[in-house]
């Protein structure tokens, strides 16, 4: 544009306000593209003091607002005409310590459920995965069972899978066949969220791009190779976030397992609330429930945002 | 059929080879014959056929008629191992798919490793004599997205090498890059074709193919319109095609 003049005196406006950053800028050293030592301008402080304002005022801000909405929020609930039923149903306190060592003792069999399944999801769901991927007409059937199997134990109601599992297969009455409780239950959650994961995995599989699998073909690596040394690597590092949301809804799914019978910490609070007519047994072990599966989330975020940082970098 | 192995020569033959996407000829009936030590350029416009070509050679594309022999043997026979064939060709991409999460290093050394049965050691011995030979010493440890794109291309050139083919395929191994990068990665070719390196560039390159082709060959339509030497096609092509190509190449350098 044709600003020349107005832009000319530009250049020396800040001039006379930044009389102490002159001393490196002005004088015998010109202005330097890169190279020399940077000096903080006058200009960069003024603008960093006012972001440190403006951060000091949201966050005052924030916690006043904060304030007074949980004040409100206890006053509004507490204020209600129904409140001290519910305190008495939900929030005693005698009721909830009564109840605590029987639940939580339930919940380490809800952990073991879990941590069991969990690998076993993890060894089923891949080689679900994998078997889809099998292009060789040998392997058309295995291909075919594959899809079969997640077509169906995704189409079915984990519960349903449950019960089938835990009365059924005892009712068979066959040699070898696990009858303990648990067991049955962690059979049951493995073959459906073997299906869920096998598709999680399957994803990740068609998300590398396939020019990676073109490169490794081309050096002479097989199918296999190819899968285990370049695809698979990729792939399982991106559904790692996808996973491990699927894992934090196993972990409460274990409760499911309570409908067979084992003495978890669901079936034990329900134990204690036929008792009593109380229902503060549930809300401990919904607490247990909610402190197990918090970090799991949060460390889900945590990947999730590291693997955003790094695509970033 | 008749003139097979005892008559050919010619370390690749590759004869009336077709190739259609749907409806689509990318290829029509391509005649070429490539013979040890010889670099052969493919130049013309995109979507010419270039990139089909040399994935075909390398067996990624299925041909739908024509054979391509290398060695003697013909590789697009139904029965042959492409495994077994892509072990003797090294391909090199125009984005050149790195293994991402995988160090220089264990990029190279992958194919050796798994495909060719060469133990670690070996390996990454071999791997770093060529790192070094290719100005490269100090990135065996650096992962991909750490170098530049210029280096990028020279480990995937590396890696192509580090399983010794008898053929390597280039296909358009600057286009990515920016010009400051094409030099380093035009030395190395080079320095490949003294070495006697058998290799098929696909090329926008067109100085590159002037200074190194053994032959050039003119891509129009799927159809192989001409060929002949870099002095040849570059200063009196027989081709009123290629003549108009060349000189599209040449006013778009102007501007």
């Amino acid at each position: 544009m044709s600003g020349q003049a107005p832009e000319a005196p530009a250049p020396q406006d800040p001039a006379p306000a930044d009389q102490g950053a002159t001393r490196v800028r002005g004088g015998l050293e010109p202005p330097r593209g890169s190279g020399g030592e940077w000096v903080k301008s006058d200009r960069q402080r003024e603008r960093e003091r006012l972001r440190r304002r403006t951060d000091l005022r949201s966050g005052s801000i924030a916690t006043v607002s904060t304030v007074v909405f949980i004040v409100l929020l206890i006053w509004l609930v507490t204020a209600s005409p129904g409140w001290p039923r519910v305190k008495e149903t939900f929030f005693d306190l005698g009721q909830f310590t009564g109840a605590l060592p029987d639940v939580l003792r339930g919940f380490l069999l809800n952990i073991k459920i879990f941590l069991i399944a969990e690998p076993l999801i993890l060894i089923v769901g891949l080689l679900v995965a994998l078997a889809r991927n099998l292009h060789a007409p040998v392997f058309f059937p295995l291909r075919s069972l594959a899809v079969l199997y997640t077509d169906v134990f995704r189409g079915v109601p984990t519960i349903l899978v449950i019960y089938l599992v835990g009365f059924g297969l005892p009712a068979l009455q066959l040699q070898g066949m696990p009858t303990d409780l648990a067991t049955l239950g962690i059979i049951a959650l493995t073959l459906s969220y073997g299906a869920y994961v096998a598709e999680v995995f399957r994803s990740g599989i068609d998300s590398v791009h396939p020019s990676q699998r073109a490169a490794a073909r081309s050096l002479g690596l097989t199918h296999g190779q190819a899968m285990r040394f370049v695809v698979l690597p990729q792939a399982v590092r991106r559904v790692v976030p996808p996973l491990l949301n699927d894992f934090v809804s196993l972990q409460k799914d274990t409760a499911l397992v309570a409908t067979i019978g084992p003495l978890e910490a669901l079936r034990q609070a329900q134990i204690h609330t036929a008792d009593t007519f109380n229902y503060t047994p549930y809300l401990a072990a919904g607490l247990l429930f909610i402190l197990l599966t918090i970090p799991m989330a949060r460390f889900t975020d945590h990947l999730a945002a590291r693997s955003q940082r790094r695509r970033g970098v | 059929m008749s003139a097979t192995a005892e008559g050919r020569r010619a370390l690749l033959e590759i004869e009336g080879v077709w190739k259609h996407y749907q409806r689509h000829s990318v290829l029509r009936g391509i005649d070429l014959s490539v013979d040890s030590h010889e670099v052969v350029c493919l130049i013309g416009a995109s979507g010419s056929g270039k990139s089909t070509l040399l994935r075909c050679v390398n067996l990624l594309e299925t041909v739908d008629d024509g054979a391509i022999h290398l060695d003697g043997t013909e590789i697009t026979d139904v029965r042959a191992d492409p495994d077994d064939v892509r072990k003797r060709i090294g391909m090199v991409f125009q984005s050149y798919n790195l293994f991402p999460y995988m160090t220089v290093l264990d990029n190279i050394t992958l194919a050796p490793r798994k495909a060719h049965g060469v133990g670690r050691a070996q390996a990454e011995e071999q791997a770093r004599d060529l790192l070094a030979r290719f100005g490269l010493a100090g990135k065996a440890a650096a992962y991909p997205d750490r170098l530049s794109g210029g280096q990028q291309q020279r480990v995937a050139i590396i890696r192509a090498l580090a399983t010794q083919p008898r053929l390597l395929l280039l296909d358009e191994v600057t286009s990515a890059l920016d010009p400051a990068l094409v030099a380093e990665v035009l030395e190395i070719i080079r320095e490949l074709k003294d070495s006697g390196m058998t290799m098929i560039l696909a090329t926008h390159e067109m100085g590159l193919a002037r200074d190194i082709a053994d032959k050039v060959c003119f891509l129009d339509g799927g159809v192989l319109l001409e060929q002949g030497t870099a002095e040849q096609i570059f200063t009196d092509p027989r081709e009123p095609r290629t003549r108009e190509f060349l000189q599209r190449v040449l006013d778009a350098r102007r501007v």
